[in-house]
């Protein structure tokens, strides 16, 4: 019988890690299916969509673009998910990140050297998107206020303030010559540029092509990848190193063992002595660091310049909790989860060329991954709840042949 | 500032817009009050709406009948509602999440099915503005309610849509205070296992309220594309769904709660948009923001906390204590 349990509980753990799988596909059947009576060929659809992204390296880079903001901001999520603080204001912590890098990047830009201001715009950037994670932090720790609908509300005012700021003090001044009064800031200057992989390629003495080494195929675009001029920038080594410094500060510090405990079990850590409050707050802000600085890392190392709010936050701060979720919230199991979202992202972009499936099909895809994935929960739940019970008896037997 | 227009003038401009607002604020809040008072926090209803603005919108547009369009916008609202019922009841997923999930799929498929359904399709011909006229009474002209000076330009030309909106809330207020319906749901929220016991299904009850939520989402999305605004854009819903939810818990979970609080975030933005038309110094962007500082402020009065179901975003499980 002890065998049979046994075996039991290891497909029961493959299950679990086949859960998210089996989501996914879920979400691509009834997605295939929505294709077939819009008269797309889903197949055609599909293939676009799944190898658009590793044909070459433009989309293999485009892929990896996508994957730091959806890494950073999934981390976050991860952090506040796991003290069971539901942060959704990740979009309005990447705008405000966003801006003050971007404000601090114009003023600074010329006059100190370039990485000093990168670094200061990185901190800056985490900093005020702990701040503005740490209002409905505080909110949901003082007065018992829905982090929910607060931080939803905290993201349409980050909107507004940048609509604020971007047609009025940080408006670009060639704009306001030009009359257009586009909302968006000047260009940042060059040398706050985040490095690319091509720069580093470069000052490593790579100055060779993939055609200079006769490379072809898929090692071609690889070489092309990290050598040749591509948007690649080093924010993805910035977003990995923060996947395992979240791991380690999770699982590795005493801070991170009560953010767990109190998101297991708030009364109980309440019990054990541990300040409950004082971890929701911390959890939150950390949640928004991570946000501001994806908002950060996508000025400096993208766009160069902020512009109009939303196109910035690109839907981040959703796609963002997807991530987390399917990557179990886990913070190194939110790295293939953010590739995988970013090659979805960059494959429906050629999707909508190649076969005329709007862009937008990969956003109601997330959604229903979204809810396969909280759905089937429950399965894994019910699996806990029964290997408790099991472990509970046996407990009871023994101590009653103690007794015995 | 426009010299044309006299301070009534624009009071009255402002409040007839504020009662207009008002109405999809209304549907889909006090929908989200009977899920919310059944102890199920659906969070999806910004989603839902825009699937109703979506549905409303093709099939007044391809029929040429609001009226068939809102029927369609209500059906998408209770099958979505019963798909949230089934996660979040049955399958007792979290909510918040949950919701999230419902709101991007909403998003995205709203977006979708515009695109390739109708793309360039502008303006479709939607609820119209109501005009209450005598023409028998023997008078020289026409006499319209309307014309009835301050009151008939801001109450008695509204479309139908709005006139409902208003309806509701007494409507909700007698079945969740009068009936034995309102009772068993009100005690679902407050005390499930209780219910549970005298043998009234807690699954039932919540299948109810979502459902029903559902299908006012729907009609709330449905009165911006087919009566508000008659048009339809990606996202046009702009988070009042969200809002909505809020304006629950700003309400205290009362239907009458959910209109003074449906009232004065509409009037908020009647004000916004009358401060544009007047040019006014307050930059426009601080005057978009107003409404949502106010649910933050609002959401922070602490007495709030008591009033809340205590099953709210609790799944059910029998022989729970």
């Amino acid at each position: 019988m002890q065998a049979s349990w046994s075996r039991r509980f290891y497909i029961g753990q493959m299950l679990d890690t086949l859960l998210p799988l089996v989501a996914v596909m879920a979400a691509l059947i009834i997605g295939a299916i929505v294709l077939v009576l819009l008269e797309k060929s889903p197949l055609e659809a599909y293939q676009v969509l799944i190898t658009g992204a590793f044909t070459n390296k433009n989309g293999m880079a485009d892929t990896l673009v996508k994957t730091i903001p959806l890494l950073l901001v999934g981390l976050g999520i991860v952090i506040a998910f796991r003290a069971n603080v539901i942060n959704i204001g990740a979009e309005g912590q990447l705008i405000v990140g966003a801006l003050l890098t971007t404000y601090l990047a114009l003023e600074l830009g010329e006059a100190l050297p370039g990485y000093v201001v990168m670094l200061i715009g990185l901190v800056a950037g985490s900093l005020i998107g702990a701040l503005w994670a740490a209002v409905p932090g505080l909110l949901k720790a003082r007065l018992g206020v829905n982090e929910i609908l607060s931080t939803i509300m905290m993201n349409q005012i980050a909107i507004q303030v940048g609509f604020f700021l971007l047609r009025g003090p940080m408006i670009d001044p060639a704009e306001l010559e030009a009359g257009t009064n586009i909302p968006h800031s000047a260009r940042l200057a060059r040398s706050v540029d985040l490095p690319r992989f091509t720069d580093i390629a470069q000052w490593l003495g790579f100055t060779e092509t993939a055609n200079d080494l006769e490379l072809t195929g898929f090692r071609a675009e690889l070489y092309g990848l990290l050598v040749e001029p591509t948007r690649l920038h080093i924010g993805l080594l910035i977003a990995v190193l923060m996947a395992i410094v979240v791991y380690i500060f999770l699982w590795r510090t005493t801070i991170g063992y009560r953010i767990r405990a109190v998101g297991l079990n708030p009364n109980a850590s309440r019990y054990a002595g541990m300040n409950v409050s004082h971890t929701i707050v911390l959890s939150m802000s950390l949640s928004g660091a991570l946000a501001g600085l994806a908002g950060a890392v996508e000025i400096l190392g993208l766009h160069h310049r902020m512009f109009e709010p939303l196109a910035v936050s690109a839907g981040y701060g959703f796609s963002g909790i997807v991530v987390a979720l399917f990557g179990k919230l886990h913070p190194l199991g939110a790295i293939p989860s953010s590739i995988l979202f970013g090659a979805l992202l960059v494959g429906g972009d050629k999707m909508q060329r190649a076969v005329q499936v709007p862009q937008v099909f990969v956003t109601a895809m997330l959604g229903l991954i979204v809810l396969f994935v909280v759905s089937s929960e429950i399965w894994s739940r019910r699996r806990a709840g029964r290997r408790v019970s099991i472990e509970s008896n046996e407990a009871s037997e023994s101590s009653i042949e103690a007794v015995a | 500032m426009n010299e044309g227009l006299s301070l009534l003038a624009i009071l009255i401009g402002i409040a007839h817009s504020g009662l207009r607002l008002a109405t999809p604020y209304l549907y889909a809040a006090i929908g989200e009050t009977f899920a919310q008072r059944s102890g199920v926090l659906n969070l999806g209803v910004e989603g839902i709406m825009l699937m109703g603005a979506y549905s409303g919108f093709f099939v007044a547009f391809k029929t040429g009948s609001p009226v068939l369009g809102l029927v369609a916008a209500a059906l998408v609202g209770v099958v979505m509602g019963l798909a949230m019922a089934f996660i979040s009841v049955t399958l007792k997923a979290e909510q918040g999440i949950s919701g999230i999930g419902l709101f991007l799929f909403g998003l995205g498929a709203s977006s979708l099915l515009f695109k390739t359904t109708l793309g360039t399709v502008e303006g479709v011909d939607g609820f119209r503005e109501l005009n209450f006229c005598l023409t028998s009474l023997g008078l020289a002209s026409e006499f319209c309610l309307s014309q009835i000076p301050v009151i008939g330009p801001v109450f008695l030309n509204h479309s139908l849509l709005v006139y409902g909106a208003f309806a509701l809330v007494p409507l909700a207020w007698w079945v969740l205070n009068k009936t034995t319906w309102g009772l068993s749901i009100r005690a679902v929220g407050q005390n499930p296992q209780a219910v549970d016991s005298l043998g009234v299904s807690v699954v039932r009850v919540r299948y109810f309220t979502v459902t029903l939520g559902g299908l006012l989402a729907g009609i709330a999305g449905a009165s911006l594309s087919i009566s508000l605004l008659n048009i339809f854009q990606e996202g046009m819903t702009n988070g009042q769904g969200f809002i909505a939810v809020a304006l629950v818990y700003f309400g205290s979970w009362t239907p009458l709660g959910v209109l003074a609080g449906a009232l004065l975030f509409s009037l908020v933005n009647a004000l916004q948009l009358w401060v544009q038309v007047l040019d006014l110094a307050i930059p426009s962007d601080v005057a978009v923001m107003l409404p949502y500082l106010l649910t933050i402020i609002a959401l922070a009065f602490p007495f709030r906390r008591a009033l809340q179901p205590a099953a709210l975003t609790k799944p059910f499980e029998r022989g729970e204590s």
